[in-house]
């Protein structure tokens, strides 16, 4: 089983974020079961959801406290939340941020982590470009889907069909590619580097 | 056809292809996404003929279903907590009368405190007004069970309230299979009222009864759900061969053949009851899973004879009565008189507090050397309590208790006096 925590702030389609995650593993032929940290929502709150994938059907309805990635979708919830907690060592970070993991102070946290494990996408700016609106959960999706190959891109943009129509659907499809396309540069780079230390 | 969707979805498409006639609801967290569900198909003509009817109250929610359902239209409602309570006269009126009303309860807590999650309080409180209730484990079988609600009900001529988890299903995107119109027709005839009124052949629903006939209507009550322990197996059965899954039924089993300890519980935490007996299966302890479906009317020789071998049984229930203590574990422990088996009572999950599969599997090991209270409550903070009953000790004006945890527990919200 695969277990995904989603953090960001209302209004940020952070519930939308898991329940696409949900559909795109689906697409995959996997289960998968998303949902909420069940809240008064209010914009701008902290709001929490989940995603599990597995082969197998999923029966357990706990929170995911010990998550195999964590997506942030609001940067400034680091000083604020517990973002990490539970979060394994083998695990992944993806933040959608415009700095590195050293400019957010995370350098120390994060040394023991997988370099190809640590990923940031500009997802706000993304979203702002392809759809006009600061919602970031679809590109970060997008990037997530370059991760590990848990979901595929092709079902992440048939889950954004399946959420949204017309040219939001459009917007979000064309955001969630490009930031694929980023966090795959990333990888290259993560990889090009980790070989020259092997070499070195 | 398999779909990935949320619970409140599934139920909504499930209950529409059940063809109701008429559906009237107010809306109230966590049932709304059902009936806003409901109400966008009739509004687009997916669903017709119905009628979708606003009403101002719960009370007048059922009110309507009462009028609909006895003037012959396949009626439906849904809702929670508050406004499950609010409704509760006319709960009492739907089985009385015995009209064949489906009603989605999303489970969730009874204030005050006001608290929006997830327990059992709500359907609980209603649990002697007459109705049948069935609980879902997963959204699948929320999905299915309203099929066989109407079924259950018009076969009957008694409510049935269909318990699903609030938050915990209706707001969780898992994988459906979703029956076609075509299969539910075939399994789901149109409704044939037992009682109508009707213009052209007039009679009187709600009679006055006076001492000389009440007890008798009252256990003729009793009898119909009595004739439901029989009924709701068969239309499993029925269901299974139409639809090729099981679902429904009274009660089901996991692991319990030989199992010295079984835990019984309802609704969606026996999911996780079931991932936390896997590892205590692998450690060598024989523990078994018994969920029960329908809980009215109370499956009493199906759970005498489901745990005639264990040596204990522990029920987890996510409602309390006050004062006393287990509710579900109270009807256990009549299902299992006359034996030695202690029925221990684990309150949990109350207003929404995550069940989790390490604070179950630590309360099953105590229970495996008889180390459990009879009534214990899982992941209670003492502290928090014991400061708020020293409090009370010290200080006559000791404030409200709700607000005086809150503060004592760092609460932003909840200020200072």
């Amino acid at each position: 089983m695969f277990q995904v925590r989603i953090h960001g702030r209302g209004g940020q389609g952070v519930v939308t974020g898991a329940e696409m995650m949900s559909i795109a593993a689906f697409m995959g032929g996997r289960h998968a079961q998303a949902f909420p940290s069940f809240g008064s929502e209010r914009t701008g709150a902290p709001v929490v959801a989940f995603c599990r994938m597995d082969d197998k059907e999923i029966r357990l309805r706990e929170p995911i406290m010990q998550p195999d990635a964590i997506i942030i979708q609001d940067p400034t919830l680091l000083h604020q939340v517990d973002v990490f907690g539970g979060l394994k060592k083998d695990g992944y970070i993806l933040i959608n941020t415009t700095k590195s993991f050293a400019e957010m102070g995370l350098e120390d946290f994060v040394k023991d982590f997988q370099p190809d494990h640590l990923l940031t996408v500009p997802a706000t700016e993304l979203a702002m470009k392809h759809v006009g609106r600061p919602v970031p959960n679809v590109p970060l999706l997008g990037a997530f889907a370059a991760l590990g190959g848990l979901i595929s891109l092709d079902a992440v943009l048939h889950a954004i069909g399946e959420k949204f129509s017309g040219a939001v659907a459009k917007g979000n499809q064309a955001a969630a590619r490009e930031a694929y396309e980023i966090v795959m540069q990333q990888e290259k780079r993560a990889e090009e580097r980790s070989e020259e230390t092997d070499h070195a | 056809m398999l779909e990935q969707c949320e619970g409140s979805h599934a139920v909504a498409k499930a209950v529409a292809l059940s063809r109701p006639e008429v559906i009237c609801a107010y809306p109230i967290s966590p049932q709304t996404h059902i009936v806003e569900g409901l109400g966008e198909m009739v509004k687009a003509g997916d669903l017709k003929p119905c009628e979708f009817i606003n009403v101002e109250s719960e009370f007048a929610a059922l009110s309507v279903a009462i009028g609909s359902s006895a003037a012959g239209a396949r009626s439906y409602t849904a809702t929670a907590s508050q406004g499950l309570l609010f409704m509760a006269e006319a709960v009492y009126n739907a089985s009385g009368l015995g009209l064949p009303i489906v009603m989605t309860v999303a489970n969730r807590a009874i204030g005050a405190p006001i608290n929006i999650w997830n327990d059992h309080t709500d359907s609980m409180s209603m649990r002697d007004a007459g109705w049948l209730q069935l609980f879902a484990e997963t959204n699948q079988e929320a999905l299915d069970l309203h099929i066989q609600a109407f079924k259950i009900a018009e076969e009957l001529s008694l409510p049935v309230m269909v318990c699903m988890d609030g938050f915990i299903l209706t707001h969780a995107y898992e994988r459906v299979d979703m029956p076609s119109q075509e299969q539910v027709d075939k399994f789901l005839p149109p409704y044939e009222p037992r009682q109508v009124l009707d213009p052209n052949d007039p009679v009187t629903i709600g009679a006055m009864v006076g001492p000389e006939a009440f007890t008798e209507v009252r256990y003729l009550a009793h009898a119909k759900q009595m004739q439901a322990l029989d009924l709701i197996p068969q239309i499993a059965t029925e269901f299974k061969a139409q639809f090729g899954r099981d679902s429904g039924g009274l009660i089901k089993t996991y692991l319990t053949e030989d199992a010295d300890t079984i835990v019984i519980a309802l609704g969606s935490v026996l999911g996780t009851i079931k991932d936390t007996v896997d590892g205590l299966r692998a450690l060598g302890h024989k523990v078994g899973v018994l969920g029960i479906t329908s809980y009215r009317p109370f499956p009493i020789n199906a759970i005498r004879d489901a745990t005639v071998r264990a040596e204990r049984i522990v029920v987890i229930e996510k409602c309390f009565a006050v004062g006393i203590g287990g509710i579900v574990s109270r009807d256990v422990r009549s299902a299992v008189r006359n034996r030695p088996q202690p029925v221990y009572t684990v309150v949990a999950g109350l207003g929404g507090r995550a069940i989790t599969q390490d604070a179950v599997h630590k309360l099953l090991l105590q229970s495996f050397t008889d180390k459990l209270d009879l009534l214990t409550f899982l992941d209670l903070d003492w502290d928090i309590v014991n400061r708020v009953l020293e409090r009370e000790k010290v200080k006559r004006r000791s404030g409200p208790v709700a607000e005086g945890v809150l503060r004592d527990i760092g609460t932003v919200a909840a200020g200072s006096v």
